[in-house]
């Protein structure tokens, strides 16, 4: 019986600041707008990868995005900039205005069991592509349990 | 004033007004607007062709071509070369959404041509690549 109250209670505890929904975790920050732009060529990186400063530089330079242009009318551009930074990390180190999240010291550390062939691996490519191993990268589903490292 | 066919056409006005400020259009809109401006841009305009349409879509004017990312049969699921993130199909016949959002169809030819041609196409280019794409399975 006590071991029972004491489930219930862990459970009551653990789901109770959850922002996900059942069927399986969503976006923990979402916009509409930022989802359909941003998520249109690669998978909508969450705001929480980047501090608001990288940010900022990003939506200065959508005309130079990674090589392409990705620029968006004005509406757009100060609704997802708004909605990026609101997001951004605050975690120690997230003030630098570094542009590419696979640079990051947070993503090399959470890699860091990633051996060099796995990125190389056709099914995967680069570090950016999420979705290779991540299958709920779409929604914003990191889970490194449901991790799934193609052949 | 309150019979029911007057208040119908009253809501049919009203309903193809509100499609027409919000955007909403056909391919065949965007090819007459396409033409007008290309009109406008040469007076010797002779028309579109499909076939160069087609052409400029598989050409590889810089490192990439159109079909680069929407593959050579605009009809067929697309694959972003860089990041490899599916790409609905390109084709109206295909995908009725396509070329219905004059917003839409402004920025991708902005972004895709400054991206593939180094440069803003011409009306002329959009106008053949949209004639080929029209009728593409169809």
């Amino acid at each position: 019986m006590n071991t029972r109250i004491l489930a219930a209670l862990a459970v009551a505890i653990l789901a109770g600041g959850n922002a996900y929904a059942d069927e399986g975790r969503r976006f923990a920050a979402d916009d509409a707008t930022w989802r359909a732009e941003c998520g249109s060529c690669h998978i909508p990186y969450p705001p929480r990868l980047l501090g608001a400063a990288s940010w900022r530089g990003m939506m200065a330079g959508l005309d130079r995005h990674f090589g392409v242009d990705a620029s968006v009318d004005k509406a757009a551009a100060a609704r997802i900039g708004a909605f990026l930074e609101r997001n951004g990390s605050t975690r120690r180190g997230a003030d630098s205005a570094a542009l590419r999240i696979t640079d990051t010291r947070w993503f090399i550390h959470e890699h860091d069991e990633v051996s060099a062939a796995t990125w190389k691996k056709p099914a995967v490519k680069s570090p950016a592509n999420c979705a290779a191993c991540h299958g709920g990268a779409e929604r914003g589903d990191f889970d490194e349990h449901a991790v799934r490292i193609p052949k | 004033m309150s019979s029911p066919r007057f208040l119908l056409a009253a809501i049919g006005l009203a309903a193809a007004t509100a499609a027409a400020t919000v955007g909403a259009a056909t391919p065949a809109d965007f090819i007459k607007g396409f033409e007008q401006s290309a009109r406008q841009a040469d007076p010797s305009f002779a028309g579109f062709s499909a076939a160069r349409g087609q052409q400029f879509f598989r050409t590889r004017h810089s490192d990439w071509a159109c079909a680069s990312c929407h593959t050579d049969d605009p009809s067929a699921q697309g694959k972003h070369v860089v990041t490899g993130r599916s790409i609905a199909p390109l084709a109206p016949a295909a995908n009725p959404e396509r070329f219905t959002d004059a917003a839409k169809v402004e920025k991708w030819f902005r972004r895709n041509c400054n991206d593939v041609v180094k440069r803003a196409c011409t009306p002329q280019e959009k106008g053949d690549v949209l004639t080929w794409l029209a009728g593409v399975g169809k």
